[in-house]
């Protein structure tokens, strides 16, 4: 019985880990900070959380197929850039948000073409980076324009009620997610693209499809994320969303979503982003330098890929071991 | 040879892969609650013949004729929407995904009303648990991802899963390749179940006792061709290997079956 419950701690542990790790560190910040543990702080949190949080989403989604987005980042720089640029034309708002959200669409279902005929998902989407990153450098010449319409301006810091509005889009975002992930078949048919596609494919479902549409969905997502940046930041930037895609899969990794496909959960994609952005946030009012604040962000994701293979391979091993040798110790009595 | 009505017939199959031909005109007919082997060198398109089956394949020439029907499948979902399913040789199960996830994968059954597009969990684990336990099958709970049963245990997922959906016609791909000893006899029951529940099974094979084991009827194929057949009652494992080697049926005088090629 001891076994039993060691096994079961074990694996546990090792699945909620994140959720743990997140409410300790609540804690010790609220102790440490008078400022951590106040409603304003916690909004704030979630402000910053939010465009990460809504393209993770999509990034939980690729990653279940066994891929990967490198391009996000990218492509909110230049969603950011033609959004200035189509309002510079004297475009109206009803025509600029839907003509971004579709380029973002068509960005993301050309990686997703690429990826469907076998190239790999890094390549391709690291290849989409430069080349979106280069396009918003040559059609914004460099510079930031500042955004004046109202709309944009609400998605990035406006209110409804209480809340702001970007975290209220992530809301909708990730139960919109969790719903397909865990209810749909077209959730279970991305996890078995990623657990073993010839399984997949055997069994009828239509893996290039699978595929084309999870690279849709983060590239429409990913415009989205771009249209709230650029109206929290006030201006459409070509410097916009550096480094981004990496914090979005940092989220992803860290909420227990596997690098190799056929394993993810949006919880955990949620948990992963609130918590990179706590601990940024708790180490800014303690007035750590934010240049340490980057540093620590690359060691959280070395450390959520440590757990996310060898650690959660070696427990879910052992706990398999212990399980086995279950019969044995309750035979004795 | 007599059989009795039919299932399903393959007429004059043929299928070549570039310069390769794989399979000559090549006929077969199975009836419901028959089991035949299937059997033959590597490369003897056992295997060919079996995807083209299972719409994996089409053919290039010949008819599938089910019920006196023809037959086109145009894939796997065709041939199993019209009740024959396929155990592969690498059961191809997702590793992370549940045993009902896998049985029911492609087939989810979903709720209803306003949730019509919501995968029916409750009801999908109650049923691969009873369909485990009328396969007499001993399986972890069908909740364990498959990653963590044994092999033995995947091979009855993949069979589970193969007659899942009111099968007629089970084709088995090297059943007993992946598996220890003790899972050999499950397996082999489980192939005599199906038999007598009425659903016609298919066993390519490489190992002759598994053939000689649990067939009705072994059908020998060597270079793309039927060489011969044989009731099990009459035959044994010494004129099999003797016709899968030379590729010729003793009964027969070389010259009688047109254009066999020299052992």
């Amino acid at each position: 019985m001891a076994g039993l419950d060691r096994r079961r701690l074990g694996l546990l542990a090792v699945r909620y880990g994140l959720f743990l790790a997140l409410g300790a560190w609540l804690v010790a910040m609220s102790l440490a900070s008078e400022h951590f543990f106040t409603w304003l702080n916690f909004l704030n949190v979630a402000r910053q959380a939010a465009p990460i949080l809504v393209i993770a989403v999509g990034m939980t989604f690729v990653m279940a197929t066994a891929g990967i987005d490198l391009s996000v980042g990218s492509l909110v720089a230049l969603i950011s850039v033609l959004i200035v640029t189509f309002f510079g034309l004297g475009l109206p708002t009803g025509v600029v948000i839907p003509a971004v959200l579709m380029l973002g669409l068509v960005s993301g279902l050309a990686n997703g073409y690429f990826v469907q005929l076998g190239l790999p998902p890094f390549v391709v989407t690291l290849a989409m980076l430069t080349t979106l990153r280069g396009i918003a450098f040559v059609v914004s010449d460099g510079y930031a324009t500042p955004v004046k319409d109202d709309l944009v301006l609400w998605l990035g810091r406006g209110k409804i009620g209480p809340v702001h509005t970007p975290i209220v889009l992530a809301v909708i975002v990730a139960i919109a997610g969790w719903l397909v992930l865990s209810k749909t078949r077209f959730g279970l048919y991305a996890l078995a693209v990623g657990g073993r596609e010839e399984a997949a494919r055997a069994m009828g479902i239509n893996v290039r499809g699978v595929k084309l549409a999870v690279y849709g969905a983060i590239g429409l997502l990913g415009a989205l994320a771009g249209i709230v940046l650029t109206g929290r930041l006030g201006n459409g930037s070509p410097n916009a969303g550096i480094m981004l895609e990496l914090e979005v899969i940092a989220a992803t990794v860290l909420g227990g979503t596997s690098l190799f496909g056929g394993v993810a959960t949006i919880a955990g994609t949620v948990a992963g982003a609130l918590f990179i952005n706590f601990v940024r946030n708790g180490l800014n009012l303690l007035g750590v330098n934010p240049f340490w604040v980057q540093v620590a962000t690359g060691l959280i994701l070395l450390l959520a890929v440590l757990l996310n293979t060898v650690v959660n391979r070696r427990v879910t091993e052992w706990a398999r071991v212990l399980k086995t040798e279950e019969p044995e110790s309750e035979a004795e009595p | 040879m007599t059989v009795p009505v039919p299932l399903i017939e393959m007429r004059n199959i043929s299928k070549s892969f570039g310069a390769v031909v794989a399979l000559r005109q090549v006929s077969l007919a199975v009836a419901a609650g028959e089991v035949v082997g299937l059997v033959g060198d590597n490369a003897a398109g056992k295997s060919t013949l079996m995807k083209i089956l299972s719409g994996v394949y089409t053919p290039d020439a010949g008819e599938i004729v089910l019920d006196g029907r023809p037959q086109a499948f145009a894939t796997p979902m065709d041939a199993r929407g019209a009740g024959i399913e396929m155990v592969y040789q690498d059961f191809a199960l997702v590793p992370e995904l549940s045993v009902t996830q896998n049985i029911f994968l492609g087939r989810e059954l979903l709720q209803g009303g306003l949730r019509s597009r919501f995968i029916d969990k409750p009801r999908m684990r109650e049923r691969a648990t009873h369909l485990i336990e009328r396969l007499g099958l001993r399986v972890p709970p069908v909740d364990t991802p498959v990653r963590a049963i044994s092999g033995g245990q995947q091979q009855a997922v993949a069979i589970a899963r193969a007659t899942a959906f009111d099968a007629r016609l089970v084709i088995m791909d090297e059943p007993t390749a992946n598996l220890a000893a003790a899972a050999i006899g499950k397996v082999r029951a489980a192939i005599g179940r199906l038999k007598s529940h009425g659903v016609a099974v298919v066993v390519i094979s490489h190992r002759i006792e598994d053939v000689l084991e649990t067939a009705d009827r072994a059908v020998v194929l060597k270079h793309g061709m039927v060489v011969g057949e044989r009731r099990i009652n009459e035959t044994g494992g010494d004129e099999l290997v003797h016709m899968i080697v030379a590729g010729q049926d003793p009964l027969r005088p070389a010259g009688g079956a047109a254009g066999a090629p020299p052992g």
